[in-house]
């Protein structure tokens, strides 16, 4: 952002200290979460910077807490991983039908009582977690869910559809409903129809819906905590626990596999807008 | 509309409009059908739930179905002020002796001590009285009981008894506002130095509301500079606020935990710049500062977002025009830019707000003891105290404020404006 050459000289400062405020900023979101890496490869028990590691010594670096991560004695965190991926893959999967399918109804201009069905379809985002997880933890008591994986991947669904609603809503608010019809009158059942072709069309919003249910329960650890028995912990369940007795080293290892997930998911997540942008032909 | 006038048929025969009519409703029905899976999914799993819990935290049969004869002999005590007629007394002894034999009386003493201090030892004395077989139930119960203890002579112990005959009670409400049933019925203040459910409502309320500013104030420069900035940068500048917000919430509190220990980086910056001494270093976790600076940067995208994308809207040319009308940058920008962004800046603080009201686990990691939420006082007692109706009490007290907000959040910016990234 250059400055013409006629501004005067006030707002020449003002426009520096902008900047200023602006990187200072971007470098509170960023910084935070680049401190993780260089730590979890310290070769020291404690969490601060070693005077090797500010040497740059070599040896003050190891990979022994990746080590401890994935062959520690004793260790939670294969059970923990492998609960959290099943939940999570379980829960989005489950979402994203039940979350698509309602999507579906509410774009239709016939739909009755919209907004009212809108806002009880969305308010599990809206709830406090405390709450949601009080709620949903007296129906899976009552219904005998607690501490299976079952009750989690149900809780997790509530706490996910949401945001499939939301994005699908949105990708079919551009959608040109004539298509379907044009495919009706060709002769195109409505289940050929929607597989054929509302649903590639609508699918970076599918899919970008289902990113968020997918992070919502892999990341979720109130409700978890209120549900989950030993058997049922999953990654931040451990890492809460981890974090409330003592910080290890072997967590910060954790945190940067999770850091490399959630940059893995952004990248997707990206490509995925741009793709439904292009599709519904918005340009910028 | 003349009768003359000819009707249009369908090529079946049928007017249309009957048979637009059928159509219109077939296609309600399709489209409430798509819908109804979740919707019933919903209902049965968390709206119905969500009822349950106010029917715990006003539920009070316990003590009713305890002792019935006892209250049902009650609506004959007329006179309050004086100990209760002797079928009173009779109803009580015969409630007492059945739940003796089923090992409930211990439950009930507990229940009326919570009401009125003392109450199970005396009843504990009651109890190895009928265990001995020493009560004479042909006598006159009302001597041999209030021959017991002193207590059951003391008229406020029956109108305690009294007082949990209703089957519903809003006691837990009170109780989370430090407020409780004194004995006439009326509503008394809890002593002050005992009042410290407020204080949590009153810090919930505080670190949102601030925890919503610091985040304005730090995310509209930057959504601004996102808007205004060419594509190719301003993409690469939304990973720093994109990158954070897919993040697990666990890993940044971590990660602040790190940062803002004693020895920590925060404080080790600050030695190095001479703000502090090295042997003096702050205390910045485990308190308010803590919870404040972690939340902030936690919800901080919430902020940007929904800002970013009202910004993005608004034409550079509002800003030139503003300018080539004599306005000064300053000028321009508070008469019309600033309004122009008021739905972004609604959405983002409403957000934040109802995301930071209800916040848990950063708080508990970091917030040490002055910086736990009312959120964590109702996980306590779901989880150590095991008193649910009072947790599901608190709980609807902030769901209540919530969806006041929530419903102006509607009316301001409309539900379907929500833009997730």
């Amino acid at each position: 952002m250059a400055l013409p050459s006629y501004t005067e000289t006030r707002y020449r400062i003002w426009h520096y200290i902008y900047i200023a405020i602006c990187s200072f900023v971007f470098f509170f979101l960023i910084a935070p979460l680049f401190v993780i890496f260089p730590l979890s490869f310290n070769a020291e028990e404690f969490l601060v910077f070693s005077e090797g590691m500010k040497n740059l010594d070599p040896d003050a670096f190891s990979l022994r807490w990746y080590k401890d991560m994935i062959y520690g004695t004793k260790n939670p965190w294969g059970l923990a991983a492998k609960n959290s991926f099943i939940i999570a893959i379980f829960a989005t999967i489950g979402s994203i039908i039940l979350g698509t399918l309602a999507a579906l109804g509410l774009s239709s201009r016939h739909m009755p009582y919209k907004g009212i069905i809108m806002a009880t379809l969305i308010s599990p985002m809206i709830v406090p977690l405390i709450i949601s997880g009080v709620a949903i933890f007296f129906f899976m008591a009552k219904a005998g869910l607690a501490a299976t994986h079952t009750g989690i991947v149900l809780a997790h669904i509530i706490l996910g559809t949401p945001f499939v609603v939301i994005t699908v809503t949105a990708t079919l608010s551009g959608f040109d409903h004539s298509v379907t019809r044009a495919a009706a009158s060709l002769g195109s059942n409505p289940v050929n129809t929607f597989m054929k072709i509302t649903l590639p069309l609508i699918l970076p919003g599918v899919i970008s819906g289902g990113l968020f249910a997918f992070v919502t329960s892999f990341d979720e650890v109130v409700v978890v905590l209120f549900l989950a028995g030993l058997e049922n912990t999953t990654i931040p369940v451990q890492m809460w626990t981890g974090l409330r007795e003592q910080l290890s080293p072997t967590i910060l290892a954790v945190a940067t596999c999770l850091i490399l997930l959630s940059t893995l998911i952004l990248v997707s997540a990206e490509l995925l807008r741009r793709r439904s942008e292009r599709l519904r032909g918005i340009n910028r | 509309m003349s009768s003359e006038t000819k009707q249009i048929l369908t090529t079946d025969g049928i007017p249309l409009e009957v048979s637009l009519k059928k159509a219109e409703k077939k296609n309600k029905i399709k489209a409430f059908l798509l819908v109804a899976p979740l919707l019933l999914f919903l209902v049965i799993t968390y709206i119905f739930p969500i009822g349950d819990m106010f029917m715990r935290s006003v539920d009070d049969r316990m003590v009713t179905n305890m002792l019935p004869k006892t209250f049902k002999a009650m609506e004959k005590w007329e006179n309050l002020d004086e100990l209760p007629p002797e079928e009173v007394y009779r109803g009580f002894y015969e409630d007492y002796k059945l739940l003796a034999e089923n090992q409930q009386h211990g439950k009930l003493g507990q229940r009326l001590n919570k009401e009125k201090n003392g109450f199970n030892t005396i009843t504990k004395k009651l109890f190895r009285q009928i265990k001995r077989k020493k009560i004479d139930e042909s006598a006159s119960l009302k001597e041999q009981i209030n021959k017991l203890h002193k207590r059951w002579r003391d008229v406020e112990y029956w109108q305690a008894i009294k007082r949990t005959a209703p089957p519903y009670t809003a006691s837990k409400y009170l109780k989370g506002m430090d407020m409780y049933f004194a004995a006439d019925g009326s509503i008394a203040q809890v002593d002050e130095d005992r009042r410290i459910h407020r204080i949590l409502w009153l810090r919930t309320l505080e670190i949102a509301f601030f925890v919503t500013l610091f985040c304005f104030f730090m995310g509209y420069p930057i959504a601004h500079l996102l808007a205004t900035l060419p594509m190719k940068y301003s993409n690469l500048l939304m990973i720093c606020v994109l990158l954070p917000f897919w993040t697990s919430l666990l890993v940044r509190t971590a990660s602040w935990m790190i940062l803002l220990q004693q020895q920590g980086i925060v404080n080790d910056f600050f030695v190095m710049t001479g703000l502090v001494a090295d042997d003096n270093r702050p205390e910045m976790m485990y308190n308010k500062v803590g919870t404040y600076v972690a939340m902030t940067q936690i919800l901080l995208p919430f902020m940007v977002l929904p800002l970013y994308s009202v910004m993005k809207t608004i034409s550079p040319s509002l800003m030139r025009a503003g300018k080539s009308l004599g306005g000064t940058p300053f000028v321009a920008f508070w008469k019309v830019y600033f309004p122009l962004t008021i739905p972004g800046i609604g959405a983002g603080c409403l957000l934040v707000f109802i995301l930071a009201i209800g916040y848990y686990i950063t708080p508990a990691l970091v917030g040490g003891a002055s910086g736990t939420l009312i959120s964590n006082q109702i996980a306590f007692h779901m989880k150590t105290t095991l008193d649910w109706s009072f947790a599901s009490a608190m709980g609807l007290m902030l769901l209540t404020g919530v969806l006041v907000i929530y419903w102006i959040y509607n009316k301001l910016v409309g539900v379907d404006n929500i833009k997730l990234g």
